[in-house]
């Protein structure tokens, strides 16, 4: 029997929630605020903006990233846009309507509370980036331009062409560094969080390795933050960066944080078909390219004719046909799943048949070449730099890809985790997107979390901790969290099998697309529990890893990477095998209409499953946060 | 057409050691793979017989962290202009080639072991200054200082930059006045630059001087190898504004 959990949701209706929550919420005084101690784990948008509020705030922050640079982490390759709610287009936006628009994207299992709060606080947003210099996408009168995003009928996603991830990053970089400079925040660059070290369910602080060094390190803290981004990249090929990772949300998990929906993964619509076995990630394409691109196949699958050549006739525009009024601005788990159909059914295009067309002809016919080349130019050049062909020239081959963890650690309505002083901030927690994220809400929420909302969430725990004197590294908890961590890394080392971290990822990333991808069934995710049980076990006595602690080891670092990859994905199986519904992404094929839509159980399924660690990753305890829906009427989600 | 490469590739255990050149063969590689796929598979290759990989930074492999960037052939991120590392690709070269592959190499960037370097001297010159100091919570509404269309597509185009380093890589006096004049310039053009313009400049160079980047001279090499084709024109800009700012101080 589960357990229910509360989110700490604010009394009061829902648009006078969170200002009812910071007129009420406690403060640290500024002369006190020195005295306090932050770890930010991560330097995405969510990492780099609390930390650098933060640190403006007065507090003392300690930004750890694993990249060379804070500057590089993957929020710097988001395309297409952010979302806000400005109504500068005086098209019929408004608070409400992104709240509904949200909710509704995410198939109603997200939190109203926070869904409302990410709409209220989008504005802000724009002022700020646009202080700090984000050269956003301007009209001919200087002021700012919009687009449309999949899932909405208004135009509310603000661009910097298609580098829009990057440009926000280094709005929240610069902040970032600017506060270094002031002595304010302490950045380690190439460090990796091995350990979270808490005592008596309250965070103290974590151990981390130096990547450079090789040095194991203690760092104490009034509280961490999680800001390590999602785990997509549990599926190896994938549109994340190389070293993303689950490794600080797992270790905090194993420490007692509850993780949430972990099953729920969105599969990019746009990215880049695989091409062979040698692959190493699958490139994104911006979605923002289906506002004038139009997706099709073939409609016989014999057809080998080049795509130029084939004959509207013989055309099936089946996202037009089947959503006419979405049409190819179908959200993306629809647009994902329609385009997996058609592969599975053979109407896959491309040598290896596993992609379909997004063609421009039209829009290139209609609005010309230049307007297209202003728009996309960038994301068309990015295109034939990695195919060598000409999108201008002929159709885009496109295939879907796991790209965003809508599930992880769990936080209440403070972003604060089941462990005290521990909270988790954009894609690293659950909060705000359901079971399926709208574009452009990505870095919405990265940067909502950071610059807006845990300023005012964590400083109610910091004042808690003014009189507490820092944690002291000399502690017994800390040694032998050290410890544990150095006889982790030896063993790796110390097993001399003949397979290496990458092989290893390759196989448990092929079974989770097979099993616990795009569709999953009772039968496959049976099957591949007991299939990734086993390669755990074998991973345990036939890793390959060369090479000592004590400097630079690329391969040490992946290898407790996998090993974590391996817990988390039997947890994200047993997920997806306790929801017997569909919903958004999460798409089960025991439960689908005749149409083959998405079908939900809103009687029994309207909960978050958040699920305890119990020492065995086979069995996890489940404990549920009922999902309560008073400001909206559930509905089937309909994009016909 | 399985092609088949040699790579002559730079080893050195770390900053401390000499480093010398090793040669591997690799066969039946498919032209579509990337270049740093190639590296994978050497490293597999490498892994398989006992021997220590390569190390080589990577990230993202769509041409948009930076992190990524080695000498290849002599030429910071290979042949083909303005592409990053991971956006080469096998189809590039011919069957039978040889490939020589090195790091990135400046007194700015020392070697920490095989192919990656430390940069951090760019963040260190951001932090110097490339910023403008808006804390949150202090921004006007975004409307309220329009901007012509011409003058934020010229912010974007500097604001591009990834910050990779080619470069100073590829500069014979490791200039890092690109990477300088791309900030001044994004910042120095928007209207919430301005309050800030000539602290940030000098501030900027004379940092730029004490991290021992060399100095400009004007040949062009780097917006030939930037990945976001950075112009030179930058350069103009951060001198134009250095000036300004001296004069007026």
């Amino acid at each position: 029997m589960a357990n229910f959990i509360a989110a700490k949701i604010p009394e009061g209706p829902l648009e006078k929630k969170w200002q009812n929550y910071k007129d009420q919420a406690k403060l640290v005084s500024p002369n006190n605020r020195k005295k306090l101690e932050v770890i930010v784990i991560g330097t995405g948008l969510s990492g780099a903006s609390a930390a650098a509020s933060l640190a403006e705030m007065g507090y003392q922050v300690k930004s750890f990233c694993f990249q060379d640079s804070p500057r590089r982490a993957h929020s710097v390759a988001a395309q297409g846009g952010v979302n806000a709610m400005k109504n500068y287009k005086n098209d019929g936006d408004s608070v409400q309507r992104m709240f509904f628009d949200t909710l509704k994207g995410g198939d109603f299992r997200a939190r109203e509370a926070n869904t409302y709060r990410l709409a209220q606080c989008s504005a802000a947003l724009i002022d700020q980036a646009v202080a700090q210099g984000v050269p956003f996408a301007r009209e001919y009168s200087g002021y700012l331009s919009n687009r449309s995003f999949g899932g909405v009928q208004v135009s509310r996603t603000f661009y910097a062409r298609g580098q829009t991830g990057q440009q926000l990053l280094l709005g929240a970089y610069q902040a970032l560094l600017r506060q270094q400079a002031k002595g304010k925040v302490k950045i380690f660059n190439r460090h990796e969080m091995l350990e979270l070290v808490c005592e008596n369910n309250t965070a103290k602080g974590i151990i981390t390795r130096n990547l450079v060094s090789g040095k194991i390190e203690r760092h104490a803290a009034h509280a961490v933050i999680i800001a390590s981004g999602g785990f997509g990249k549990i599926y190896y090929l994938s549109t994340l960066a190389m070293g993303c990772n689950a490794s600080a949300i797992w270790r905090a998990h194993k420490k007692g944080a509850l993780m949430a929906n972990p099953s729920w993964t969105q599969f990019h619509p746009t990215s880049l078909p695989q091409s062979g076995s040698y692959q190493s990630k699958l490139t994104l394409m911006s979605e923002s390219l289906r506002n004038d691109g139009r997706i099709w196949v073939p409609k016989n699958k014999k057809d080998a004719r080049n795509p130029n050549e084939i004959p509207e006739s013989d055309r099936d525009y089946y996202l037009e046909r089947k959503y006419p009024s979405y049409g190819n601005l179908a959200p993306r788990d629809i647009a994902s799943r329609a385009a997996k159909e058609q592969i599975d059914n053979g109407f896959g295009v491309g040598e290896l048949k596993n992609a379909v067309y997004l063609d421009f002809a039209k829009a290139i016919k209609d609005l010309g070449k230049t307007t297209i080349q202003k728009r996309y130019g960038n994301l068309f050049d990015m295109y034939e730099k990695i195919t060598g062909i000409n999108a201008f020239k002929e159709p885009m081959k496109i295939s879907p890809s796991a790209h965003f963890s809508m599930g992880g650690l769990w936080v209440d309505y403070d972003l604060q985790t089941s462990i005290a002083g521990l909270f988790a901030i954009g894609e690293a927690n659950f909060s705000d997107h359901g079971a399926n994220r709208l574009g452009a809400n990505s870095l919405l929420q990265a940067c909502v979390d950071g610059y807006y909302i845990l300023p005012y969430t964590l400083q109610n725990y910091l004042a808690t901790q003014i009189d507490k004197p820092k944690p002291a590294t000399h502690s017994q908890t800390f040694i032998d969290a050290e410890e544990r961590v150095k006889t982790q890394l030896q063993t790796y080392l110390n097993t001399n099998g003949t397979k290496t971290p990458d092989e290893y990822h390759k196989e448990l990333g092929k079974l989770l697309y097979d099993y616990c991808g795009l569709s999953r069934s009772r039968k496959g995710l049976t099957f591949v529990i007991k299939e990734i049980q086993r390669l755990r076990e074998e991973f345990k006595t036939n890793l390959l890893v060369l090479g000592d602690t004590n400097q630079i080891n690329s391969e040490l670092e992946k290898a407790g990477r996998i090993a974590d990859y391996f817990e988390l994905a039997e947890l994200m199986c047993l997920d997806a095998l306790n929801r017997e519904e569909s919903c958004g992404t999460h798409f089960r094929e025991e439960y689908q209409s005749d149409e083959g839509e998405a079908v939900r159980n809103d009687n029994d399924y309207a909960y978050t499953a958040a699920w305890e660690w119990t020492g065995n990753p086979s069995q996890p305890e489940l404990h549920k946060e009922k999902l309560v829906f008073k400001n909206v009427s559930l509905s089937t989600r309909s994009y016909i | 057409m399985p092609m088949k490469l040699q790579l002559k590739i730079w080893r050195q255990k770390n900053s401390d050691d000499l480093g010398k050149f090793n040669t591997y063969e690799l066969k039946d590689l498919n032209p579509a793979m990337s270049f740093l796929e190639m590296l994978d598979t050497l490293n597999l290759q490498l892994i398989k017989n006992k021997e220590e990989p390569v190390e080589f930074d990577h990230d993202c492999r769509e041409g948009i962290c930076g992190q990524c960037g080695v000498m290849i052939n002599g030429i910071a991120h290979g042949e083909p202009k303005n592409i990053t590392t991971c956006q080469l690709h096998l189809r590039e070269f011919k069957d039978g080639d040889t490939i020589v592959i090195e790091p990135f190499r400046a007194k700015a960037f020392p070697v920490l072991k095989d192919l990656k370097v430390d940069r951090s001297a760019f963040d260190t010159l951001i932090a110097s200054g490339g910023y403008i100091g808006v804390e949150t919570g202090q921004a006007p509404e975004a409307n309220t200082t329009p901007i012509p269309q011409e003058i934020a597509e010229q912010a974007f185009d500097a604001a591009a930059c990834i910050g990779c380093g080619a470069c100073v890589a590829t500069c014979k006096n490791e200039s890092a006045a690109l990477f300088v004049g791309a900030k001044i310039s994004h910042l120095a053009s928007l209207p919430q630059g301005k309050a800030e313009r000539e602290k940030r400049v000098l501030n900027m160079v004379n940092r730029m001087d004490e991290l021992k980047f060399g100095h400009c001279t004007n040949t062009e090499a780097c917006q030939v190898e930037c990945p976001q084709d950075i112009s030179v024109l930058h350069i103009a800009k951060l001198n134009y504004e250095y000036l300004r700012a001296k004069f007026k101080k």
